[in-house]
C-alpha cells in the first residue's frame, strides 16, 4: 500500500492529504459492519477489501527535569496515551515489547530506522517529554511519520496545566485526539468525552458520570430515590434525566456549570426519556399528560409542547437525528411488541423500521446514517437466547448484529466520532457498562461496582 | 407409752381451771350489787342509709360496683340482693337498667336509700353499616382489587375487566375519594419501554373504570415501569404478580 517513489516526491503537504484518503476508507470499515446482513452485497465488499490500520508505535515519554514528581505523572500519562490510541479503532498500535530500547524524548534524540524496522515496523511514532517544575507540568509531544525522512514531523504540540494525576490524564487525552483528529480523517477524538449513567451502588438509582474509558466515576445525583434515562446535552453544560420521586415521575434538570439542579416544569402525567435536539433548544420526550403516552416536543426549558404522535399504546425512548434535527426515531408498541420506528420531528413521515421482535432503546450516529438498538428477534416466552445490540442503515433498512451469546444488552449510545457504541451488559452476571468500536470488536467493560445502566455518551 | 404423763398433766390442768371458775362464781353471787337508779334509757337513734354505684352508667355485661353505709341499724338489705352488712361493697352486672334500693331498719326506725344503675345497648343495626374498627383504608384494602395483564400487553383481560367493574361499583360509593392508580411491569424488557408499558396498563385500567362511572378527574395514573416490583423472584408467578395495575386510595 505504500510507494516508495510517491513518497519521496511527494512533500508533507501530499503526504496528509494521501493519509486522509486512506483513512476515510478506513473510516467506512470501521463503520459499517462487519457482519453485515446478506441482502446487502455493499456491505460483503467493503469487508472484503478491507484496508489495514495506521501501525503507530508510541514511544514512553521522558522525564525533563529532575523532579522527583516526574515518575507517578509519566506512568499515568504513558498508559492514558497508549490505550487512548488503542481505542482508537483506527489505528494498529505496536506492543510496547516491540519498541526500541531508546525512547527518543525530544526530535534530536529519534532514530527513524529503529522504528521503521522490524520488529516495530511502524509508520507513525509518538514520543516526547514531561517535566515538573515549581508544581507545574509542562509536557511536549510530537509525532513523527517515520517514513518521510525528509520531514517526518506531522505534529508537535506543547501542554501546561498544575502537576496532578487528572491533569497528566488530560494532557495525555488532549494529545491522543490530536493524533487521532490529524490521522482519522478530521474527525475529532473521543478521549475528553464523557459517558453518564444510571448506577445502584450507593443503594437507590442515581445519575453518574465517567470519562470515555470508564475513568473518573463520579456521583451527579443523590436524591435517594429512582433516577432513570440520563441525556446530556450537545454541550455537555446539563443532563436531562427521570426521577421517579414522590411527585410521580418527570424529567429532571442537572446544571454542570451550577453543580445543581435547575428548575424543569412538570409536564404532566408520567414523563419519561428526554432526548436532546442537536441544537441544543429542544427536547423530545415521551409523556402521558393527555392519556396514553405519546411523544412530545419541547423548548429545552420545557416550554411550548407539542405533541408528535398519535397512536394507542406505549411511545417512548425518542432520539433526534444529530445530523439534521430533523427527524426522531423511537419506539412504539402500536402494534404489539415494542418496534423502532422514525417519522419528521414535527410528527410526518411514520416508517417502521424493524420487522418484529423486540426492538428498543435506538442512538443515532452523528452521521444520521445508522441507527443504533437493542432487538431480540426471536421474542416470547420461554424462548431462549439474549437481547443484543444492533446497527442498521438507515436508507434501505439493511441491519447487522454486533453482540453475540452474551447476556442481555441495552441501551447503545453512539460515540461522538462514530466509531463506537457504549451499551449495558448483563454477561459478567451483573448489569455493567460496556463499549465496543461500531463494528461490534474490541468490547471492553467499562464499570465494576453495582448495576449500572442506561449509558449516554456525550456529544463531543 | 411415753405420751402417758402429759395427757395426765392437762387433764389435770383443766381440771383445776374449771374448780377455780365456779369458786369464782359461787362467790359472785354472794356479793350484793350497790343500787343506783337506772338513767332514763334515751331515745334510740335513728338509722342513716347511703348507697352509691360507680359507675353509675355501663354497657350491657360491664359490671358496676355498689358501696353504702349504715348507721344505727340492725337489718339492712337490698332489693334484688337480700341481707347484706351494715357497711359493704358489692359488685354487680345488671342485664337491664336498675335501681338498687337499700333498706335499714334498727331500733330508732327505717331508711331507705338508692342508687339507680343505667345500662346501655349499643345498636346493633349500627354497628353492620359502619364498623367503628375499619378505616377508610381497611375498606379500600378490603374490597378494591387490581388489574393483572398478560405478557407485554396493556390491554385489559376479560377476568380483570369485571374485576375493575366491581371496583367501579364501590368507588361509586365512595364519591369523595381520589384513586391513584399504578401501572407496574415485570422484570423482563426494557427499562425505559417498561416505564411507558405500566403507564399503558395504568391508562387501561383507567379508561375500565371511566367506562363504569367513575369520575376520570377522581382517577391519577403513574407509572412505575418495573423499578417498584411486588416480588422478585424471576418465575411466571412473580412475573405474573407484577404486571398489574394496582389501585391506591391517595386521598378524599
Amino acid at each position: 500500500m505504500w510507494e516508495p517513489e510517491a513518497r519521496y516526491l511527494n512533500p508533507q503537504s501530499l503526504m496528509l492529504r494521501r493519509y486522509s484518503q486512506y483513512l476515510l476508507v478506513l473510516l467506512s470499515f470501521v463503520i459499517i459492519p462487519a457482519s453485515a446482513h446478506s441482502q446487502n452485497d455493499k456491505f460483503k465488499g467493503i469487508v472484503v477489501n478491507g484496508v489495514e490500520k495506521v501501525r503507530i508505535a508510541v514511544a514512553d515519554f521522558k522525564a525533563a527535569t529532575a523532579d522527583p514528581g516526574n515518575g507517578a505523572l509519566l506512568t499515568t500519562f504513558n498508559q492514558v496515551l497508549f490505550s487512548d490510541l488503542q481505542n482508537a479503532g483506527i489505528f494498529d498500535v505496536v506492543s510496547k515489547s516491540f519498541n526500541p530500547l531508546e525512547s527518543p524524548g525530544s526530535p534530536q534524540d529519534v532514530k527513524l530506522d529503529a522504528w521503521g524496522n522490524p520488529p516495530t515496523n511502524a509508520a507513525m511514532l509518538a514520543f516526547g517529554n514531561l517535566g515538573v517544575s515549581n508544581g507545574s507540568m509542562a509536557v511536549y509531544g510530537w509525532l513523527y511519520d517515520v517514513k518521510n525522512t525528509v520531514a517526518p514531523q506531522v505534529l508537535g504540540k506543547q501542554y501546561r496545566e498544575d502537576a496532578t494525576q487528572d491533569n497528566a490524564r488530560l494532557i495525555a487525552h488532549r494529545f491522543a485526539d490530536e493524533i487521532i483528529f490529524r490521522l482519522g480523517g478530521g474527525i475529532p477524538g473521543i478521549a475528553e468525552s464523557k459517558v453518564v449513567f444510571v448506577s445502584t451502588r450507593t443503594g437507590t438509582k442515581e445519575i453518574w458520570m465517567m470519562d470515555y474509558d470508564g475513568y473518573g466515576e463520579h456521583q451527579i445525583t443523590h436524591l435517594g430515590s429512582v433516577a432513570l434515562s440520563p441525556r446530556i446535552s450537545p454541550d455537555s453544560s446539563r443532563v436531562a434525566f427521570v426521577e421517579l420521586g414522590k411527585r410521580g415521575v418527570n424529567i429532571r434538570m442537572y446544571s454542570f456549570d451550577l453543580n445543581r439542579l435547575i428548575s424543569f416544569p412538570t409536564i404532566g402525567g408520567t414523563t419519561i426519556s428526554p432526548a436532546w435536539a442537536p441544537d441544543g433548544l429542544h427536547l423530545a420526550f415521551s409523556s402521558s399528560r393527555t392519556g396514553d403516552p405519546e411523544i412530545y416536543v419541547s423548548t429545552a426549558d420545557g416550554g411550548d409542547i407539542k405533541r408528535v404522535t398519535q397512536a394507542h399504546g406505549p411511545d417512548v425512548s425518542p432520539v433526534w437525528n444529530p445530523k439534521t434535527g430533523a427527524q426522531i426515531a423511537w419506539v412504539s408498541g402500536r402494534t404489539g411488541l415494542p418496534q423502532i420506528y422514525t417519522m419528521e420531528s414535527d410528527g410526518a413521515n411514520v416508517q417502521r423500521m424493524t420487522d418484529g421482535g423486540y426492538a428498543v432503546s435506538p442512538s443515532w450516529s452523528p452521521d444520521g446514517q445508522w441507527l443504533t438498538f437493542a432487538w431480540k428477534r426471536n421474542y416470547g416466552p420461554g424462548i431462549p437466547g439474549g437481547q443484543d445490540i444492533y446497527i442498521m442503515y438507515v436508507a434501505d433498512k439493511s441491519w447487522s448484529q454486533l453482540t453475540h451469546d452474551a447476556g442481555n444488552n441495552d441501551f447503545p449510545s453512539w460515540s461522538p466520532d462514530g466509531r463506537h457504541i457504549v451499551f449495558q451488559s448483563s454477561r459478567t452476571g451483573q448489569t455493567e457498562i460496556w463499549s465496543m468500536l461500531a463494528d461490534g470488536t474490541e468490547q471492553h467493560q467499562l464499570t465494576h461496582s453495582g448495576q449500572n445502566t442506561q449509558p449516554n455518551w456525550s456529544w463531543k | 407409752m411415753k405420751n402417758h404423763p402429759c395427757i395426765h398433766a392437762i387433764t389435770r390442768r383443766a381440771a383445776t381451771i374449771a374448780a377455780m371458775s365456779l369458786l369464782l362464781a359461787v362467790a359472785g353471787c354472794k356479793h350484793p350489787k350497790p343500787v343506783t337508779p337506772p338513767p332514763p334509757p334515751p331515745p334510740p337513734p335513728a338509722p342513716t342509709a347511703s348507697i352509691t354505684a360507680n359507675p353509675s352508667t355501663v354497657n350491657a355485661g360491664q359490671p358496676t360496683q355498689l358501696t353504702w353505709q349504715t348507721e344505727n341499724a340492725t337489718d339492712v338489705s337490698i332489693e334484688g340482693i337480700g341481707k347484706v352488712q351494715g357497711n359493704g361493697s358489692q359488685t354487680v352486672t345488671p342485664t337491664d337498667s336498675t335501681t338498687y334500693r337499700l333498706t335499714a331498719t334498727g331500733p330508732g326506725g327505717t331508711q331507705d336509700a338508692s342508687a339507680r344503675v343505667t345500662v346501655t345497648r349499643p345498636q346493633p343495626v349500627q354497628q353492620q353499616e359502619q364498623p367503628p374498627s375499619l378505616t377508610d383504608q381497611q375498606l379500600f384494602d378490603r374490597d378494591v382489587k387490581d388489574a393483572y395483564f398478560d405478557y407485554d400487553s396493556f390491554e385489559v383481560r376479560q377476568q380483570d375487566a369485571s374485576i375493575l367493574q366491581a371496583d367501579a361499583q364501590f368507588l361509586n360509593q365512595h364519591p369523595n375519594w381520589k384513586i391513584t392508580i399504578e401501572g407496574h411491569c415485570d422484570e423482563r424488557g426494557s427499562t425505559e419501554y417498561n416505564m411507558a408499558l405500566g403507564d399503558s396498563r395504568a391508562q387501561s385500567a383507567k379508561q375500565a373504570l371511566v367506562s363504569a362511572g367513575v369520575s376520570a378527574n377522581r382517577l391519577n395514573t403513574i407509572s412505575y415501569g418495573k423499578e417498584k416490583p411486588f416480588c422478585t423472584e424471576s418465575n411466571e408467578q412473580c412475573w405474573q404478580e407484577n404486571r398489574r395495575a394496582h389501585l391506591v386510595l391517595a386521598g378524599q
